[in-house]
């Protein structure tokens, strides 16, 4: 196969179109989930990828996702999955964070990442309510639909929202 | 960079942490639509797949390192039972919900140590599985912690059986801290984590919440051993043929 190799600049803007499978309303560049994009002496595109969580079971389909952007503008391209440096809440991007709370999600807070310490009781810091913006908010579960989301009530309009955690 | 240490000792090293993770995430998985909600049902498998994920990057590296052209599916699925070198508190059946949150809180705090630690293991690929791992690690102490306390600080009954579970993983914590010789070699090494220097801090945790669960510290009468080793308890085989029946049936099957 012919291929001619893009710029950088023009590749990540193809990669646009990759959007995260289970919150499609973000791209993977906006989450941080998209590392590093170069081209490599071979001419081929070469793209890094990360999880947010070691379990995402999203990964897969990620990557098959680059691997069809790329296809599509005739490009050769690998995919490489790295863990370090490990993937934070602060990789995702001040338009992601807006992009989230569009789609009613709370985006995350700032992270605690002290040694052994167990808090208990009502988290320090509370998500402000996506469809209301009140703060008075409270966690149903830690837990929500996906590892990186729990599940928040909002206590003035009384919907219930994801929230994505602070990691 | 990679450590200087024997690849097949860093190999075997890091075998046990991957080992430890993958059987705690099929005991987890095992609550699957049996959880007492459906909050905690879907808590008890994210935690599981946080651990099923921190496995697969664990076997793959031991695999790599092994050089036998070995997979993570291989490690996972075609060892027989004496080749897994988990600790036996992994593998302790899940019992009550109690007993599986007492399993939880003394893995997790296990898991934010010595995860921590190996953030700057002289393994790179060990550290960088450490370093996304641990902080999953923090999460799943948090959430042990919020119900063992909820439980322990409940009604009579939640008390006595969450002080039931714990008596009963209790002893099975100290193998997390014994040092044989791998594990000596793999501390000089850098590669791996002192469990001497990390027991402090998760006793110290450990205690804190059962403190505030209102909950006693076992007394220590006995204390299991020999997962390291590849010694199991008698509910391990069939944890083992349950996660391994399909791959086994029906081997290279793909879908």
């Amino acid at each position: 196969m012919t291929s001619f190799a893009p710029d950088v600049a023009e590749v990540r803007t193809a990669l646009d179109a990759v959007t995260d499978p289970e919150i499609p309303v973000v791209t993977i560049a906006d989450l941080g989930i998209l590392r590093e994009v170069e081209v490599a002496e071979d001419g081929a595109v070469e793209v890094t990828i990360t999880p947010t969580y070691s379990g995402c079971p999203a990964m897969q389909e990620i990557a098959a996702d680059v691997q069809q952007v790329l296809a599509q503008h005739g490009w050769a391209g690998r995919v490489r999955t790295t863990l370090s440096p490990a993937w934070t809440t602060d990789w995702i991007t001040d338009r992601g964070r807006e992009a989230l709370r569009r789609h009613g999600i709370a985006p995350p807070g700032p992270r605690n990442d002290g040694p052994v310490l167990v808090q208990l009781g009502r988290p320090s810091w509370q998500p402000a309510c996506p469809l209301c913006g009140s703060t008075d908010t409270e966690e149903t579960s830690r837990f929500s639909s996906t590892s990186c989301k729990s599940l928040w009530r909002c206590r003035s309009c009384r919907e219930p929202f994801d929230h994505f955690k602070s990691h | 960079m990679t450590s200087t240490a024997p690849t097949t000792d860093v190999a075997a090293y890091v075998l046990r942490l991957g080992d430890d993770a993958l059987v705690l995430a099929q005991r987890l998985g095992e609550w699957a639509a049996k959880s007492p909600t459906i909050e905690e049902d879907v808590a008890l498998l994210n935690v599981g797949l946080d651990l099923l994920g921190q496995a697969r990057s664990l076997l793959a590296r031991a695999a790599e390192l092994e050089g036998r052209g070995r997979g993570e599916d291989d490690l996972a699925y075609f060892r027989d039972e004496r080749e897994f070198t988990n600790a036996q508190l992994f593998e302790l059946e899940n019992g009550d919900f109690g007993r599986t949150m007492a399993r939880q809180l003394l893995a997790s705090a296990w898991h934010v140590g010595v995860y921590d630690a190996l953030s700057d293991s002289a393994d790179e690929g060990l550290a960088a599985v450490a370093a996304k791992a641990v902080k999953e690690a923090r999460y799943h102490l948090d959430h042990a912690a919020t119900w063992v306390v909820r439980l322990g600080d409940g009604t009579d009954e939640s008390h006595r059986r969450m002080q039931a579970g714990l008596d009963d993983v209790w002893p099975f914590a100290a193998e997390l801290f014994e040092v044989d010789p791998l594990v000596e070699r793999m501390v000089a090494a850098g590669v791996a984590a002192d469990p001497r220097s990390l027991e402090p801090a998760w006793r110290s945790a450990v205690e804190s919440v059962l403190a505030q669960a209102t909950l006693s510290v076992p007394e220590t009468t006995w204390a299991p051993t020999g997962g390291r080793s590849g010694v199991h308890i008698e509910a391990f085989g069939y944890l083992l043929a349950e996660m391994q029946h399909i791959a086994r049936s029906h081997p290279g099957a793909s879908w």
